[in-house]
């Protein structure tokens, strides 16, 4: 479904990103984890056109989008759920819904604000509340409908757990889960590692803005030359950790002692 | 009390032109972040349609909806062929350009207009009064208050019940996040554009029928003033705006009728004087406009 090759991406002189390589296929979650400043909120923001990419490719369902602005990428099919959330404080949590539909057809656009109210219970009960009031996970959950309401065929997010307690790490890593049991095609940057490999059919590792390894949750959990990237990528000791006996959770154990 | 309310009446009128001003360079600010100092050339060009087509004979009521038109398309037309070059560069090269706009503007009517001021009809009714009680009303000030109350009800409406204001409203807070979200930026720009020309073509049309003149720098006046409730209202604030307009000409006419005579003539020094010190306390002016989102 995505394909990305060889992604370049540079701040200045500096490259944050050296020809990345990654692909997420139809129905499948797939993880982008990796350190701080590994790049993977580049490689994101290159795939979704925030930055335009030095060199390399994107297709989606076949089709070169490079450098396509966020806009037409929305309407191809892929919406983003950016870092921070970035809901609109000002706007009512149903307003920044009604927002997230505007390319699709208004009786569409109804259609889908129902689904969200059923299935973001919280966020049906704060419908006409200004979305700055929200708590952080109310506002991640808002953020997520938010994308959803644009029916995308490729949903990414930016660090959906960044910054929330441990409690609302668990509902945001249960919806992703959901996601995925619904079948949704998601590409997640999520630096709680361990947690975001429990949820994901696949996933690639960045490091110092280059793909170093890429398999399912378990190959990548028990390869011990990944280990420093896990331990980097714990937000909390008391959450999240690998299960106990896998290379990561004893390294960790090791690492941090 | 009866010249406080005349006074208040008299300042209602005026601040709802400087609202409408204000609100259009307001809108303009929040999708591109351009304090538009072109905004009174708006009115230049509405002022010289209003010249030529009085001039050939035709009524204030036909002329009036073609004042309207030539904002907007005005307004349209430096978007396309100006703004829309730098858009996305620094507020710095925003603001050179929208005085090099002001310029170009001014310069055209002065090389192949003229540079004098033209007079033309204003409407009969513009001088008219009528009596409530001890207090002596401008039928002119009424008309521009219900005018104006009925264009922000619309304003409102628009942009909270339709896609575009909605799109209009997110683009304003974070344009990025709404380009995220599939809001097209060349269709709300040039809609903030449109929207922006409408209400300074309707603060327009009433400031014309007031000065019944016409002249290349005509527009200097109502820029300052609509930026300047902008500011006074908190730039990038709707509402903002609106309240600063009405703030702008409340005060104008207090201060005219408060001051000794031998200092009347300084009221505009005086307001300023006054809009500075409100800076000083209180910098983002009277309403806070919110971008930042709790986490």
């Amino acid at each position: 479904m995505l394909e990305v090759e060889g992604l370049t991406a540079r701040y200045g002189s500096i490259a944050a990103l050296r020809g990345a390589a990654l692909s997420v296929g139809s129905g499948e979650v797939v993880g982008l984890i990796g350190p701080n400043g590994a790049g993977k909120t580049t490689l994101l923001s290159s795939i979704a056109g925030l930055l335009s990419p030095a060199e390399g490719r994107v297709t989606f369902e076949g089709k070169d989008i490079t450098g396509r602005s966020p806009e037409q990428l929305l309407r191809s099919g892929v919406a983003l759920v950016p870092e921070h959330r970035r809901i609109f404080a000002d706007l009512t949590v149903e307003e920044n819904l009604r927002i997230g539909g505007v390319t699709v057809p208004a009786a569409k656009r109804a259609e889908l604000l129902d689904e969200m109210a059923e299935r973001f219970v919280v966020l049906k009960e704060k419908w006409d509340v200004p979305a700055g009031y929200l708590s952080g996970g109310e506002a991640q959950q808002l953020a997520i409908g938010r994308a959803l309401m644009s029916a995308p065929r490729l949903l990414m997010m930016d660090e959906p757990s960044l910054g929330l307690a441990p409690v609302l790490v668990d509902l945001v890593f249960e919806l992703i889960g959901t996601l995925r049991d619904q079948g949704r095609t998601l590409l997640v940057v999520e630096q709680n590692a361990a947690r975001m490999l429990e949820v994901s059919d696949r996933a690639y590792v960045l490091r110092s803005g280059e793909v170093v390894a890429s398999g399912t949750g378990r190959e990548l959990s028990q390869r011990d030359d990944l280990f420093d990237t896990f331990v980097g990528s714990v937000v909390a000791p008391d959450e999240g950790l690998p299960a106990a006996g896998s290379p990561v959770a004893n390294g960790a154990g090791g690492g941090t002692a | 009390m009866t010249e406080l309310a005349q006074n208040l009446i008299d300042g209602l009128g005026r601040g709802s032109i400087y609202a409408l001003l204000a609100l259009g360079v307001a809108v303009v600010f929040g999708v591109m972040h351009l304090l538009n100092f072109a905004h009174g050339e708006l009115i230049t060009v509405g002022g010289y349609v209003a010249l030529w087509t009085l001039g050939a004979g035709w009524s204030w009521y036909i002329v009036t909806p073609l004042i309207v038109l030539s904002a907007v398309l005005t307004s349209l037309a430096i978007e396309r062929v100006a703004f829309s070059r730098v858009r996305g560069s620094s507020d710095f090269t925003l603001l050179l350009t929208s005085f090099g706009v002001h310029f170009v503007i001014s310069a055209i009517f002065l090389l192949y207009v003229s540079a004098s001021v033209k007079p033309f009809d204003r409407p009969s009714w513009v001088t008219n009064t009528y009596s409530v009680g001890p207090l002596n009303i401008e039928v002119y000030d009424t008309v521009v208050i219900v005018v104006t109350v009925l264009t922000l009800i619309g304003t409102t409406l628009l942009l909270q019940r339709t896609m575009f204001g909605l799109s209009l409203r997110a683009a304003a807070a974070d344009f990025d996040t709404a380009r995220l979200m599939g809001v097209r930026s060349d269709t709300v720009i040039r809609g903030a554009f449109a929207l922006s020309g409408l209400l300074a073509g309707i603060a327009g049309v009433f400031w014309l029928m007031r000065a019944g003149s016409i002249s290349p720098s005509a527009g200097i006046t109502p820029m300052l003033k609509g930026v300047l409730a902008a500011l006074i209202g908190g730039l990038g604030s709707l509402r903002g705006a609106v309240i600063g307009g009405l703030v702008l000409g409340l005060a104008e006419v207090l201060l005219r009728s408060r001051l000794p005579d031998s200092i009347a003539s300084l009221t505009e020094g005086v307001v300023f004087l006054l809009i500075a010190l409100l800076f000083i306390f209180r910098p983002q002016g009277l309403v806070t406009v919110k971008h930042a989102v709790r986490v």
